[in-house]
């Protein structure tokens, strides 16, 4: 390595890697990840929540994670998104394409996805 | 992307304790539940709870699990990692309060009075994954250095952050290297004291384990400071996976071109080397280090010269211990002002205690200079286990004192402890309670600094041996009172006429024991008792007639046969026999036998 600048190319390439271990921040991503969950296909949607938020830059504000049976067994794969004074947002009957638009949408634009809450 | 990290600790403790089990256990579990791809597992340093160890913790929830078993890995995949329920049994919560509910750990008590700067890193990152280490803004200090200061301002903001060296002496780090940037010479050398001598003191070993290449980093960055382009790093042979993460640490970051020829294309040229040390305590006063790296006989030699002047191999040198350089690249990054803004006047920053002895919570903690020591044991340490009553917290090793529970809330710094008669010394803090004999922790250090003393001068040799001999003399009961005013006078000439700093600290844990703890030394010359029950020449097992039942289970335990009688009527101890080991107390049901 010769420069600075390589340094801070690899620093930024392990920022979102190790941002997970400063705790939890801001925006808070929750999956559903029990049994009805898995079965209904949380794990893919879980994974690529969390690509995606790596991929956008986002790993600072927002932390993914999963919890277990949320009781809407139905309407798995469920998310749930935890923001600092606002309500709980509730996505349900997820799926990968969703959960990209929900990054896209609601992570990084700030914009509830309304199409996919549990409301309609 | 990994959605979730595991983290390991791989630190000499939690090793011991099983962790390498742990991790293999849980890397053929995700494999089997196909779970490899999408859970990370990182061996880190220590955490600092070392007596709950092996430890882990699973990100991005912070739960922080306690004394795992390969048995309960499997639950931990299975409920944590695959389906986000927390396994509680597992949770570690603090002693103090029951039923706590916290699931991660930097909510407990333990962590959360601390600060960490020194030990930031240690159980976050891999250590032997020099990208994690630059992902934490490592080696960030060290270009800033390279590209942005000259080295008078790198040494200006080491003086105005007031740090103080990490190892005992608390002299000035940056005056250190004012010092010997001042004097001109063809080669100059930066050491690195990681001989961490202090029986119950591990913070370096956590730092080398747990972040290396923050001592790496450091380093260069004195390098520069004082215009040395060789650095050695004397780490104690006992230290193995110190010495090999260290050894990884090395060759990573120079294959990334963070050491050698030409760094930053600055032009600046920096290696470092590492020397082992054969584990003699000596070796860590700083004379004697560096006779030891220079292939001698590590023995010390008079100051001054001083090593600033002239130090490894006849060059001007610059020595510092571990935790005095894992503060460095901090304090590039945050400035000056940031680090004195924590601690008190003449103490700055942090400091990290070995928490050891009679406490619940063993291991490492980092708290702000100034914080007191009733604070670190009581709330941090969780106080004293089975509701024994505190007697005495001793620091500084061999070097140091005894600090009785009326100093308990003392702001802990430097000048504080000397004033009561202790010191910093590296950090080892060892709690005891009312179980332990006074004159028998004297008599315990002294034994090891008798051990230890390289024999050069006369003063420490044959001083500390019969300091030791007095002592022996006190505690096996044929002590006078003339024998407690000898030890004050000896311990004054071996202060003052011994040639470094272990004879001239050695005789230290007498003194104060005896400032302190004078009437147990009377206790046991005068009352021929060793009122907590510690030393065995002053102690006699007897068995209680009224409540013994005859039963035999005592005689049969004994492993020297010094107990008869019949059955079914009160058995006697015979003293002429009796060793004293106690074999016989634990045995008995009916408490019926008694040590006075």
């Amino acid at each position: 390595m010769k420069s600075l600048a390589e340094l801070a190319a690899i620093r930024d390439k392990m920022k979102n890697s190790v941002a997970m271990r400063d705790g939890a921040s801001g925006i808070r991503v929750v999956v559903g990840m029990a049994t009805c969950g898995i079965a209904a296909g949380a794990r893919p949607v879980l994974n690529t929540l969390v690509e995606e938020v790596a991929k956008e830059n986002l790993s600072d504000k927002v932390t993914v994670t999963q919890t277990g049976c949320i009781g809407i067994c139905q309407y798995e794969p469920v998310v749930e998104v935890y923001e600092e004074g606002k309500d709980k947002v509730t996505y349900v009957k997820m799926d990968v394409d969703k959960a990209k638009e929900v990054v896209e949408q609601h992570l990084k634009g700030g914009k509830v996805v309304a199409k996919y809450t549990i409301g309609k | 992307m990994y959605r979730a990290h595991v983290l390991i600790c791989g630190g000499t403790g939690c090793t011991s304790s099983g962790s390498v089990a742990i991790q293999e256990t849980l890397a053929k579990q995700l494999k089997e539940k196909g779970l490899e791809e999408e859970v990370k597992i990182v061996q880190t340093g220590c955490f600092g709870l070392c007596a709950l160890g092996p430890v882990m913790i699973v990100y991005p929830e912070g739960t922080f699990y306690s004394r795992v078993t390969p048995e309960d890995v499997e639950e931990i995949v299975e409920e944590h990692l695959l389906k986000g329920r927390i396994v509680e049994r597992l949770v570690y919560s603090d002693t103090q309060e029951e039923n706590a509910t916290e699931t991660s750990l930097n909510d407990t008590t333990f962590y959360k009075k601390q600060k960490r700067v020194a030990l930031r890193n240690c159980g976050v990152i891999n250590p032997e994954v020099i990208d994690e280490y630059i992902g934490e803004g490592g080696y960030q200090a060290l270009g800033k250095v390279l590209t942005e200061m000259t080295p008078e301002e790198v040494i200006k903001t080491i003086l105005d952050s007031g740090l103080r060296g990490r190892g005992g002496g608390g002299f000035p780090t940056g005056l250190k290297w004012k010092l010997a940037a001042g004097n001109q010479a063809d080669q100059k050398y930066v050491c690195c004291n990681a001989d961490e001598g202090d029986p119950g003191a591990f913070m370096d070993r956590s730092v080398l384990e747990g972040d290396p290449h923050v001592v790496l980093e450091a380093m260069a960055i004195a390098g520069y400071a004082i215009g040395a382009s060789q650095g050695y790093i004397y780490v104690r042979a006992e230290y193995p996976i110190a010495v090999h993460r260290l050894e990884i640490a090395i060759k990573q970051a120079r294959e990334y071109g963070l050491l050698g020829k030409n760094i930053f294309d600055t032009g600046f040229d920096f290696d470092i080397d590492i020397r082992l040390g054969a584990g003699a305590f000596v070796c860590g006063e700083e004379t004697a280090l560096m006779t030891s790296i220079e292939g001698n006989r590590g023995e010390p030699r008079p100051r001054p010269p001083y090593p600033a002047v002239k130090g490894l191999f006849g060059k001007p040198t610059i020595l510092n211990n571990v935790e005095t350089y894992a503060n460095i690249p901090q304090i590039i990054l945050n400035g000056a002002d940031w680090f004195a803004s924590m601690g008190t006047e003449k103490s700055k920053g942090t400091k990290v205690f070995a928490l050891g002895g009679k406490i619940n919570n063993t291991g490492l903690v980092e708290v702000p200079m100034g914080t007191t020591l009733r604070e670190v044991i009581e709330e941090i340490g969780g106080g004293i286990p089975n509701g024994k009553k505190f007697k005495a917290a001793q620091t500084g090793g061999p070097s140091g004192g005894c600090i009785p529970a009326e100093h308990l809330d003392i702001p802990i710094d430097y000048d504080n402890l000397i004033s009561i008669g202790s010191m910093m010394g590296s950090g080892g803090l060892i709690v005891m309670d009312e179980d332990n004999c006074m004159v028998d922790i004297a008599k315990f250090f002294l034994e090891f600094t008798v051990d230890e003393s390289c024999g050069k001068c006369t003063p420490c040799r044959v001083g500390t041996r019969r300091l030791l001999e007095i002592l022996e003399k006190i505690t096996s009961g044929k002590g006078t009172m003339e024998d407690i005013d000898r030890l004050e006078e000896l311990a004054a000439y071996i202060k003052a006429n011994s040639l470094c700093g272990l004879g001239q600290t050695a005789p230290n844990p007498v003194l104060s024991t005896l400032r302190y703890f004078k009437d147990e030394y009377i206790a046991h010359v005068v009352d021929k008792k060793c009122p907590a029950g510690v030393c065995k020449d002053l102690l006699q097992y007897t068995i209680i007639e009224d409540k013994c039942k005859g039963c035999s289970a005592c005689s049969r335990k004994c492993p020297v046969g010094a107990i008869s009688g019949e059955i079914k009527s009160p058995f006697v101890i015979d003293q002429n026999k009796c060793i004293k080991c106690g074999a016989c107390i634990e045995t008995c049901k009916f408490g019926a036998i008694e040590k006075k």
